[in-house]
């Protein structure tokens, strides 16, 4: 723990032994949190979900969720202790002095109300009345978080704006009262990572013409590092370590830091693929040819949407291919087609030279039992109504095979290879942790011994130690049963740690494809170039 | 070495979740005792009442609650309305119950295709909104016109009446489980729609379905008692709260008790499920269940 | 919008069609020969032929339904079979009756519930927050025309605080009208009270929940101020859903409550045709009341569209 040195200028928030319970009798989640925030100083909180971050938050500007309220500790603002301040004090301090980008750009804007005056009511709550000022200041508010056109736009409703620009939106109300500290809770974990990196350069921009001092909240270890001087890292709700982005990465002194460091796929990427398994048969076990799909665009008569646009690529028996691709740029689509969930409007996905959407009865029936999907949100995925015994045996009762004592065997069998105890069989799914369910997911899949497992953002959903862990199984699957994957992601640092062989997908079309380690090392394609550089933490370990 | 994270330890299956809640929660309670007094009273109706439903007095007419025999008061007719009011319940029940199941075996069905069907869901809809456009008395009211009022037709009204909210409460739940990736899961092994609506759909809109049938429940109760009010439900020797009260009004003044007495009857009814269903919402609600 | 409106409207008129199809295969369904009970029961057969004829009852069931949307359509809906008075003038009678009725229920119920839910969400966990739960349960598990009954003899009869029963036109005499008007709209109101209370408290906590409450608050402005200007607003599309959706009880309400109140509305003529089996006046109240809900909710659509943005504006996703 760092505490103030005698030449350190006074700290402008400085929170001392703080602690936040949430109903009466509970444990806190919060155990002793200390730390100092200097003027101008950037600081980056890193957790995984349920650290107790955004507590941090909720703690500081005094707006915890249900009956969460603090039990003890100090957070001076200056010679404030906001722990103890009446609601009164607090609104004076709201905006004014500590400003919030909050975390999911989607469901932080009202959406009946226009943004000019979601604005205009930042600006309102200190006492800025004159109507044509508070207009003049909102498009120059918008204007400066870099919104185009910004006097036509405030005048639109929050779902005329794409997710970049609401929060370009966010940050605008943050900033409009010029406050001395800004607290950005995960600004960009809902954003693609090209449109992350501009707007992470645009608020730095900001934030240090106005020297304002800079509190962000994150689970990615890259981001932390890029953006801030100092990190500090949690975990169930205690300080585990603080230090420099540098002495945290490359010399980490507390256990989970040096796992968390590890894990982070980010900023030292492991590779961890699988050598290529020794397999009978070889050869493309999927082949995709000139694949096109398109959608008519609803209301709007005769125009059409090219969702893929002549996709070709191979995923070559016992390896992984990797897809990979920001929101829009069609890389779940091709997944749906081949998983036979979708009819390509033209062009083939082949599976060992049959393709699903072509076939019909048994064949159609054969070909499914050789694919199978692994979705990403281990939430969804399983039926909540169903025991884990009946989640992963649902595929082999739909295909009937074998009679109840052979698919209880399977089933247990099943639960081992990824690594489960054979007890959870009985449970239900939200028993389980997130990463738990993910098991029961792969073991789903694997029921009916595939050849090739469609994995739509499978580890997407989870925290990062999880993460590896789900990473590492599946490759241990993949060299013990010659498996082959399908891996559709927008996160790089995954397709590095596991994929033999890359596509890189921009708006329906392929724009690089080729083996993981030479696009990485010389990409083609400018995109990909744009998309490497993006990549949080990069900067540092190379 | 591995990161455990442990959710709802300790905490059995879902269902003893739910009941667990339910049992916690004063209010739930409460409604389920009324409930459980309800039933107990309308099923052994035969076997408590002192007399039957219909078995005038003309030597008694009019007595007080607390008279010896008559614990609360006798009407016009001098029939015991203590009687009267626990075979009414019975009625009220019946009808509750038949309407509800009306609405459940009409409105399921119906709203699982709509929901899951694109291409019935215009049909389906067009369809409730023309049974909207009909209030259950104005169905009561076209029933009786054809066939004359009866038990039968006041429960099919009112049944018909919850028909389409059933359907709008299943169509939703439907169009959201739909969505959810273990649907799509189901329908890369090639299942059949008819397997995915009773595997998975069905199973997870039964909770809605049950609350909605605690929303119904009461509305049907107060609807039979207001048509047996008016003269177009339940017929006399039938005893029934709502005619009862229409009983009653002829001599309100004279013993208000009359009128008092059937009504809370209806009340303790209703809020017995309105209070049980409110527990029952909240405890099925999964926002409420698991906090992080 | 404009695409939203065309949608709307022609499902409308789709609904209008199928309603009128039910009322009119309805209607076939009474018992009885219309002709026979015309003619009277010592007429000849020739004259219950000649009044079948006159009718048009041999003609093709197409023919019959097209001919009895146009006299709908006309204003025509024939004579009350018990008094012979035109069915039209009974309806202007005693239409206005019913409709100030509800609209003042439907005032009384928005004030009411809106104001119970805004309490109840502002102090929450506290004694009004239990208070205006309680009442909103209690409106709606007590039947309304019990409460009527209660509150004629106990409110009307025993204090005189409101006349027990009587009507006086509102155009002719406002004060008096809104006077007599008031305990029967108060009554019919409850319910729907209830209801948009409980609506209204659920909609305002869960608004107080999400993450643009947070941001608003995080602006600084106060806790009062956020719920006026994102509370209430939501909660006011939230209402008007309600009041689409509770009309048809609101109708069946209202005509119990005339008849406790002894009002001459649309629901004493629809109760004295049923039980004098007047088929004319009862055919054309269904089918006035079915026009009526189906314009209604039209208009509440409409209404609804217009308070909510994401509807107002084309969205992109």
């Amino acid at each position: 723990m760092t505490l103030p040195t005698a030449d350190a200028p006074a700290p402008l928030l400085s929170v001392r032994g703080l602690e936040v319970t949430f109903g009466d009798n509970a444990e806190p989640v919060l155990h002793d949190v200390s730390f100092d925030i200097r003027p101008g100083e950037r600081v980056a909180i890193v957790g995984q979900s349920g650290s107790g971050k955004s507590t941090i938050i909720g703690s500081i500007l005094r707006l915890l969720p249900g009956d969460g309220h603090i039990t003890g500790g100090s957070i001076l603002l200056g010679n404030d202790d906001l722990a103890t301040a009446s609601e009164q004090h607090m609104r004076s301090v709201r905006g004014r002095r500590i400003g919030l980008v909050p975390q999911d750009p989607a469901s932080n804007l009202n959406p009946s109300m226009r943004v000019g005056a979601q604005i205009a009511d930042a600006l309102a709550a200190s006492g800025h009345r004159n109507g044509a000022d508070v207009e003049k200041r909102v498009v120059e508010l918008m204007t400066e978080a870099g919104i185009p056109e910004a006097k036509r736009r405030a005048k639109q409703y929050p779902h005329e704006f794409s997710g970049g620009m609401r929060q370009r939106v966010l940050i605008a109300i943050a900033l409009s009262r010029q406050p001395e500290l800004l607290i950005a809770d995960e600004p960009t974990s809902a954003l693609d990572v090209t449109v992350q990196r501009q707007i992470l350069n645009h608020l730095q921009t900001l934030v240090d013409a106005h020297g304002t001092s800079l509190l962000f909240i994150t689970h990615d270890l890259g981001v932390a590092a890029d953006r801030t001087d100092r990190i500090i890292v949690m975990s169930e709700g205690r300080i585990v370590e603080v230090g420099t982005p540098a002495e945290i990465l490359l010399n980490p002194q507390e256990d989970y830091t040096k796992r968390l460091v590890a894990a982070a796929p980010t900023a030292v990427a492991a590779v961890r693929v699988a050598a290529g398994s020794s397999t009978v048969k070889t050869g493309p076990i999927l082949e995709v040819s000139h694949l096109v799909k398109e959608f008519k665009i609803r209301g709007q008569r005769g125009s059409i949407l090219r969702a893929v646009d002549d996709v070709s690529f191979s995923v070559e028996r016992g390896t992984t291919t990797a897809i990979v691709g920001e929101s829009g740029s069609g890389k779940t689509t091709v997944a749906r087609i081949i998983l036979g969930l979708e009819s390509a409007t033209s062009g083939t996905a082949l599976v060992d030279g049959e393709g699903i959407t072509a076939s019909r009865g048994q064949q159609r029936r054969a070909l499914r039992r050789r694919v199978q999907p692994v979705f990403q949100d281990p939430y969804g995925s399983l039926d909540p109504t169903y025991s884990i015994e009946k989640l992963i045996d649902e595929p082999l009762r739909i295909f009937k095979v074998g009679d109840r004592r052979s698919r209880q065997d399977r089933v247990a069998e099943l639960l081992d290879q990824v690594a489960l105890p054979r007890t959870v069989a009985q449970r239900r799914p939200n028993e389980l942790s997130g990463g738990q369910r993910q098991r029961v997911a792969i073991a789903r899949a694997l029921a009916l011994e595939p050849e090739l497992l469609i994995c739509d953002e499978a580890v997407s959903a989870l925290d990062v130690l999880v993460q590896e862990q789900i990473l590492t199984l599946l490759a241990d699957l993949q060299s013990n049963l010659g498996l082959s994957y399908l891996f559709i992601t927008h996160d790089l640092a995954v397709v590095r740690q596991i994929a033999h062989n890359v596509v890189v997908m921009k708006s329906g079309e392929v724009m690089e494809e080729g083996a993981t380690d030479a696009v990485f090392r010389s990409p083609s394609s400018g995109y990909t170039r744009e998309l490497l550089s993006a990549i949080p933490g990069a900067s540092l370990v190379s | 070495m591995t990161v455990v994270e442990v959710r709802n330890p300790g905490l059995g299956s879902a269902r003893g979740r739910v009941w667990r809640s339910l049992l916690k929660s004063p209010l739930g309670l409460t409604g389920g005792i009324m409930l459980a007094i309800v039933v107990v009273l309308g099923l052994l109706a035969p076997l408590i009442a002192p007399y039957g439903p219909a078995e005038v007095h003309f030597d008694a007419p009019f007595q007080q609650p607390g008279t010896v025999g008559y614990i609360l008061g006798t009407d016009d007719l001098g029939r015991d309305i203590f009687s009267r009011m626990l075979f009414g319940i019975r009625v009220s029940l019946q009808v509750g119950i038949m309407s509800v199941v009306l609405a459940v075996v009409v409105g399921t069905p119906l709203g699982l295709l709509a929901g899951y069907w694109r291409g019935l869901d215009g049909v389906i809809s067009r369809l409730t909104d023309v049974t909207l456009a009909f209030p259950f008395l104005i169905i009561a009211v076209g029933l009786s016109a054809i066939s004359g009022p009866s038990l039968t037709n006041a429960a099919i009204a009112l049944g018909i009446a919850q028909i389409p909210t059933m359907i709008r409460v299943v169509r939703g739940e439907t169009l959201r489980i739909k969505e959810t990736d273990f649907v799509l899961g189901a329908k890369t092994m090639d299942a059949s729609g008819v397997r995915i609506i009773f595997s998975h759909i069905l199973p997870n809109a039964v909770s809605a379905i049950i609350v909605q049938a605690t929303v119904i429940m009461p509305v049907a109760v107060i609807g039979e008692a207001l048509l047996s009010f008016l003269g177009l439900g339940i017929q006399p020797p039938t005893p029934s709260l709502g005619i009862m009260l229409s009983d009653a009004q002829q001599y309100i003044s004279r013993a208000p008790t009359a009128a008092i007495f059937p009504g809370l009857a209806i009340v303790l009814i209703c809020l017995g499920f309105n209070l049980f269903g409110d527990a029952l919402r909240d405890a099925l609600d999964p926002t409420n269940s698991s906090r992080k | 919008m404009l695409n939203y409106l065309v949608t709307r409207l022609w499902q409308s008129v789709v609904t209008l069609i199928l309603a009128s199809i039910v009322v009119f295969l309805g209607v076939r369904q009474l018992p009885g020969d219309p002709a026979l009970a015309m003619a009277g029961e010592e007429a000849t057969p020739e004259r219950v032929e000649a009044i079948r004829e006159q009718l048009g009852l041999n003609e093709s069931l197409i023919t019959q339904y097209l001919k009895f949307v146009g006299n709908m359509l006309r204003g025509d809906f024939g004579q009350s079979t018990r008094t012979g008075a035109q069915v039209t003038d009974l309806v202007a009678a005693t239409l206005p009756v019913t409709l100030w009725l509800s609209a003042y229920a439907i005032v009384v119920a928005v004030v009411v519930g809106v104001l119970l839910g805004i309490i109840a969400e502002r102090f929450r966990g506290r004694w009004p927050e239990w208070m205006a739960n309680a009442l909103a349960l209690i409106g709606l598990s007590v039947p309304n025309f019990w409460l009527g009954i209660l509150a004629i003899l106990y409110l009307a009869v025993a204090f005189g605080l409101f006349p027990a029963s009587g009507y006086v036109p509102i155009t002719q005499d406002p004060i008096q009208g809104f006077y007599h008007l008031t305990l029967p709209a108060i009554i019919l109101g409850t319910s729907l009270a209830a209801v948009i209370m409980r609506q209204t408290r659920a909609s305002m906590i869960e608004t107080m929940k999400t993450d643009f409450v947070r941001t608003a608050r995080a602006k600084g402005l106060s806790r009062q101020r956020v719920l006026v200007r994102y509370g209430l607003r939501n909660s006011l599309i939230v209402v008007v859903t309600i009041i689409g959706l509770q009309l048809g009880g609101l109708i069946s309400g209202a005509v119990v409550t005339e008849r406790i109140f002894a009002l001459p509305g649309f629901g004493k003529l629809t109760l004295d045709a049923v039980f004098t089996r007047d088929y004319p006046v009862i055919q054309a109240v269904v089918l006035l009341i079915t026009v009526g809900y189906i314009l209604i909710n039209l208009a509440v659509d409409i209404l609804y569209s217009v308070i909510n943005p994401r509807i107002r504006v084309g969205g992109k996703s």
